[in-house]
This record gives C-alpha cells, sequence and structure tokens, in this order.
C-alpha cells in the first residue's frame, strides 16, 4: 500500500495557557494521512482529539497555539500560517469540516439553499443560475428529495438527520480534499446514524475525498475506518489498520477501552473498567501516561515514555510491552474472544 | 425466571397528551406492561418516540390523560391523597441522563443529596448527615466530598452524586433516564457495574430508558421498543435480539453500531416504512405472540409473525 501522504503532521506540540497555567493538550505527535484513505481517530473525551485536527484548519481557540512541529500539506507547513487569508485558502476549499451538533452548525435565519449556494459562490466561482443548479445536484447527492422545495426552507423545518445532511452538502460544496468529521453521528438517533455513516461513504467515492472521524463510538469506527488511531491523553498510542487494532491490539489502553465495551461483557458479571482517571495535562505526564491506571504496568512505564513499536508495516503501538525484553502479557479475555468469535451481532 | 413473579410497576393503556384543543399531541398512545420486582425493564426508542414521557409519567411528573399506573396494588395516577403522594415520591426515584445538568451547581453535595429527606419526617443535623455519608460511601465516594459543588467532579462521579441522591430515599423501583449516554465509554461501565452492584444488594427494580441497544442488552432482563408513542414489541432481551417481529424493531437492531469491523462492514441496513401497515380495517392490538412475548399488530401481521416464529 505504497500511497503518498496528503497531509503530514510531524512532532506537534499543542499548548493552552488557562488562568496563567500551561496546559500541554497535544503531546509530540506524528501522523500521516494518505490520500483517499478514512482514519478514524478513537479517544475519550479530553484525549485531544478534537485539538488535533482543529490545528490543521487553524481553529483552536485564541489561549492554544502549536508549540512546537509541523503540519505538511502541499508542500506548505500550516503551522507556519499567522493571517487569516492564508487560512481561508486551507479552510473549506481544501480541508472541510463536519461538527457533532447539526442543531448549532446552521445559520437561522437563511434557507438552506442560499447557505450552500454561498459555499459554492466562493470555492467553485460558480455564480447566479448555475451555483443554483449546483446546490440542487449537491442537495440530491446528500440525500434530500424534492430539492427545489427543500432549497427555500430554513434549518428549523429539517429534521436532525436532514440538517446533518445539510450540513455535509455545505462541506461537499467546497470541494475539499480533506473532511474531517468530528463527531458526525453522536447527536443521532442510531437509525439514521447508519444512514448518515453511508452517505458519508458513498460521498467519499463519488468526490473522492480523504476522511477523518473523530469519535469515542467504537462501533461507528468498526464502520467506517481503513485505519484507527487510537489517542489518550494528548498522544496518539497506537495507530494501526482497522482489523489490527480490533483484532490484535497491543497497547493496555486499547485493551481497556474495548474490554468496556457492553457488547462484549457477560451478563450479570461486573463489566470491565478502567479505574481512576485521565492525567493531568497541566503537569508534565512522566513515562507511559497510562501507567497510573494500568494494573499490570511495568515498572518502566512510570519512568520512561515508550517509543513505537512497529507490529507490521502499518501498524505501530507505543508501549514497552512491545519491547524485546518485555515480559509477556496476554491481552484480557474480552480482547482475544473480540478477535476469535467476534460481538454478537442479531439474528 | 419461571416461579410466579411479583408484580411491581403495571402500567395499562396508558395515555399521555400534550398541549389543547387544535395543539394536540398524544406524545404515549395505550401503553401498557408490567414491570416484575427486581428486574431491570428496558424502554428503548428513538428521540421523541415517547420513552421518557413514560417516564415522568410513572413518577407523576407529566399528568397521565387515560389509563392506569398501578404500584404495588395502588393506583398512583391522577388523582391519589397526600399520602400516598408522599409514598409514592419517597419509593421511586429517577436518575437523570445529564450529570452535568441535573444537579444543582449552587448547592453543596450534601444538600443535594439530602434534599428528598427534607421533604418527610424531620430528622435531626446528625441523622441526616450520617445517611448522606452512607449514601455517597455506597456509591464509591468519599464522605469528605459532602462539603464540596458539582463543579468540582468529573463527569462520572457526578452520575454517582445523582445515584446517591436516589438511593438516599431507599427506594424500591429506580427510573434511570438514560443514565449513561452523556459518559465516557471508559466511565461508562463504571457505572453499569455499580446500578447492577446496587441492585443485588438492595433487590431494586430499574426501568432502564435509552436508545442505545447494545448497552440495554447488557443490563436489561427485559426490553420494550417504543416508536412514536406506540410499544411495537416487549420481549426477554435474548429473545427478541434472536426473533424480533415488529419491521421497527428489526431496522433498530439492524441499525446498531457494531465494535467489530468483520460484521460492521458487511451489515444489511433494514429500513422501516411505517405506511407498509395497513390498518384502515384490520385494527391493531398489543398481543401475545408467544409466552412474555408481546407485539403490536393486526390480524394478517400476527399470523405472519407466527409463522416467523415457527422457522
Amino acid at each position: 500500500m505504497e500511497r503518498a501522504p496528503i497531509l503530514q503532521v510531524k512532532d506537534l506540540d499543542v499548548k493552552f495557557n488557562l488562568r496563567g497555567r500551561q496546559l500541554h493538550a497535544i503531546r509530540g505527535v506524528s501522523l500521516n494521512l494518505y490520500k483517499g484513505e478514512s482514519l478514524a481517530i478513537v479517544g475519550e473525551s479530553g484525549s485531544g482529539k478534537s485539538v488535533f485536527v482543529k490545528t490543521f484548519m487553524g481553529l483552536l481557540d485564541s489561549n492554544g497555539w502549536v508549540d512546537n512541529g509541523h503540519i505538511l500539506y502541499n508542500g506548505e507547513d500550516l503551522v507556519s500560517y499567522t493571517t487569516e487569508r492564508q487560512w481561508l485558502q486551507v479552510r473549506g476549499r481544501e480541508i472541510a469540516m463536519v461538527l457533532q451538533d447539526p442543531m448549532t452548525s446552521l445559520n437561522p435565519l437563511k434557507t438552506i439553499g442560499a447557505q450552500i449556494i454561498e459555499a459554492i459562490e466562493l470555492h467553485q466561482d460558480l455564480h447566479g443560475e448555475k451555483a443554483r443548479q449546483e446546490m440542487l445536484s449537491i442537495l440530491t447527492d446528500v440525500g434530500i428529495t424534492e430539492p427545489e422545495r427543500r432549497a427555500k426552507q430554513y434549518p428549523h423545518e429539517f429534521s436532525g438527520g436532514m440538517r446533518q445532511r445539510v450540513v455535509i452538502a455545505i462541506a461537499v460544496a467546497c470541494r475539499p480534499q480533506i473532511l474531517i468529521c468530528d463527531e458526525p453521528t453522536t447527536a443521532l438517533d442510531v437509525t439514521i446514524q447508519a444512514q448518515i455513516l453511508k452517505l458519508i461513504r458513498n460521498l467519499k467515492e463519488k468526490y473522492e475525498l480523504t476522511t477523518i472521524y473523530i469519535t469515542h463510538d467504537l462501533g461507528v469506527v468498526a464502520n467506517v475506518a481503513d485505519r484507527i488511531a487510537v489517542m489518550y491523553a494528548g498522544d496518539i498510542v497506537e495507530i494501526g489498520l482497522c482489523e489490527e487494532v480490533f483484532y490484535d491490539p497491543k497497547h493496555p489502553y486499547t485493551w481497556a477501552l474495548l474490554s468496556s465495551l457492553p457488547q462484549l461483557g457477560v451478563k450479570g458479571e461486573p463489566l470491565y473498567s478502567i479505574h481512576g482517571t485521565p492525567p493531568n495535562l497541566f503537569y508534565e505526564v512522566k513515562g507511559d501516561a497510562f501507567a497510573p491506571r494500568n494494573p499490570q504496568a511495568l515498572k518502566i512505564d512510570f519512568e520512561k515514555r515508550p517509543p513505537y513499536f512497529e507490529v507490521s508495516l502499518t501498524h505501530k503501538a507505543r508501549t514497552w510491552l512491545l519491547d524485546p525484553r518485555a515480559p509477556k502479557i496476554d491481552p484480557p479475555e474480552a480482547v482475544r474472544k473480540l478477535a476469535t468469535e467476534g460481538v454478537k451481532g442479531y439474528e | 425466571m419461571n416461579e410466579k413473579r411479583e408484580i411491581l410497576l403495571s402500567v395499562k393503556n396508558m395515555d399521555v397528551c400534550f398541549g389543547k384543543r387544535r395543539n394536540r399531541f398524544k406524545a404515549v398512545n395505550n401503553v401498557s406492561f408490567d414491570i416484575y420486582k427486581g428486574e431491570t425493564f428496558g424502554l428503548v426508542g428513538e428521540s421523541g418516540s415517547g420513552k421518557t414521557t413514560i417516564g415522568r409519567a410513572i413518577i407523576r411528573i407529566n399528568p397521565t390523560t387515560a389509563g392506569d399506573v398501578i404500584f404495588k396494588g395502588e393506583k398512583i395516577n391522577g388523582k391519589i391523597s397526600k399520602e400516598l403522594d408522599r409514598k409514592v415520591t419517597r419509593q421511586i426515584q429517577m436518575i437523570f441522563q445529564d450529570p452535568m445538568a441535573s444537579l444543582n451547581e449552587r448547592a453543596k453535595v450534601d444538600y443535594i443529596v439530602s434534599e428528598g429527606l427534607y421533604s418527610g419526617a424531620r430528622l435531626s443535623d446528625a441523622e441526616r448527615k450520617a445517611k448522606v455519608e452512607k449514601a455517597l460511601m455506597e456509591v464509591g465516594l468519599l464522605p469528605e466530598f459532602a462539603s464540596r459543588f458539582p463543579h468540582e467532579f468529573s463527569g462520572g462521579q457526578r452520575q454517582r452524586i445523582g445515584v446517591a441522591r436516589a438511593l438516599i430515599m431507599q427506594p424500591e423501583f429506580i427510573i434511570a433516564d438514560e443514565p449513561i449516554s452523556a459518559l465516557d465509554v471508559s466511565i461508562r461501565a463504571q457505572v453499569l457495574n455499580l446500578l447492577s452492584e446496587l441492585q443485588k444488594e438492595r433487590g431494586l427494580t430499574y426501568l432502564f430508558i435509552s436508545h442505545d441497544l447494545s448497552v440495554m442488552r447488557f443490563i436489561c432482563d427485559r426490553i420494550a421498543v417504543i416508536h412514536k408513542g406506540v410499544l411495537v414489541e416487549l420481549a426477554e432481551t435474548e429473545k427478541l435480539f434472536a426473533h424480533p417481529l415488529h419491521p421497527y424493531t428489526r431496522a433498530l437492531l439492524s441499525a446498531i453500531p457494531l465494535p467489530d469491523p468483520a460484521r460492521e462492514k458487511n451489515k444489511v441496513l433494514e429500513v422501516y416504512d411505517p405506511t407498509r401497515h395497513n390498518y384502515s380495517i384490520d385494527k391493531p392490538e398489543w398481543v401475545e405472540v408467544e409466552e412474555d412475548h408481546m407485539v403490536w399488530a393486526n390480524g394478517a401481521e400476527l399470523a405472519e409473525y407466527r409463522e416467523m416464529l415457527k422457522k
């Protein structure tokens, strides 16, 4: 799978200033995003997954900054961008984003047709009737029936799932290279969620998009991802192909995350749960950030930060367990069960 | 499970309407079910299906328009005596979805947890404090936390405070309305375990309201599926997953995201089209299709479902 990376992140550090203290939100993350792939970033709230992708679009809050590292896109380093004008060349046009809550990401005072045309005029340089035709064809693409009539309506006349379709239409109307979906279906019902995920996948094919999904729902990840990056405490602790991360995970945090899924629990017995809370990123993390919550942590986990160990060409994890000198610790039973039997579906 | 089960709560032909005259909207339509003592009964549906309204109608927050709610043999909806009302508020407690919004920001944990106690017989301060400490310990928090404010806690800890607040009243029946939906994956497991531990220790009965079927499969004994205010199917959990009959149940089950790429990437989505039912002449009813398996169907559909079960 020799593919050219479309976006390269190198040793990225992001910090925030909060009431005079510094919070180290992203701690030296490197990532290659390949053209045409679908990458899922998984992590709990506060793990830095949203902050990480926001740096690609220059959307960090004003108290945050990239402290170190590079983001290479089209031969340019996005970290060096300082003015809004430079960012406007990237935002929407190159990298577009679909946010979690469709209730808040649309303008309630404009018809949805006008909101989509706005994006088309800005990014595709089409105007008048041409722009209108394009808008109607995009609305059809995102599965909105009767586009002529619906385009004249306002966001409040749409249901949650339909609004998310409109948001996706606006993102696609910019003809971006990369589409970032930040928890695209968390606010939606399960049946609608499945439809929206399918829609994004179809659009990805049609418009040859590269997609990044940010989510905490491992079910969604299994559905959409080619590759998975697991984030914990501002760092990618494991990254690999979808099957590798689900069926052959190496990092204890990935193990813990998978084991605490109710789908893998045995009824009547307690479900595996991770003790404690994630580390406070106001303080420098020593060693493996997950070590304090890992009952099987090694001594070295508390002292030295593990490097990445390669499991295969596509799969690597930041854990000392992969060091040849480490004792052999088997993944928990639930994780092994997932690899051999899979989860119970229905019927 | 086969010994005679005691019915703790029974809902019979309940309707809940909102609004007046032209704006009248029937949020819950002719809903009937029984909840047995000591079980976890799940109510699953999409947003707007009326699942929360049912919970709120049972605990007397929303008035019912028709039908009966019978708790331990007594009718508790509509006009009831003051004593009964007090008894109901003590014995039925609720746990809410969002631990960020459901705790009073300006009150200390001590007050939040013990607020319910103020309504009954007056306790001395020392007695009250002792009860708060005990409740906090039971949900895995430290007694010292009583003097802190809600914002000092993480989401999981707050939800524990919400559970402690329900427990202090020594209820028999707890309505948990999406208790873990707002929590992170790793914290969810902690709260789920806490709920089932408490159930074992105290023989609690839960009404668990959620949209997340994978969580429900893990925790519930029986599940009822609700669609647009109408219960469409009710069965034992594994029975429901093995033989879903109503097309809406099937659509819902097929849409659950499974954390298993091999299955998930090849899954077939079933789409529910409500127009498939022809109820113009043959009216649907809430009928038992096999033992402990209820479904909303008319005569023709019932025959079809029975046929499906034979296979």
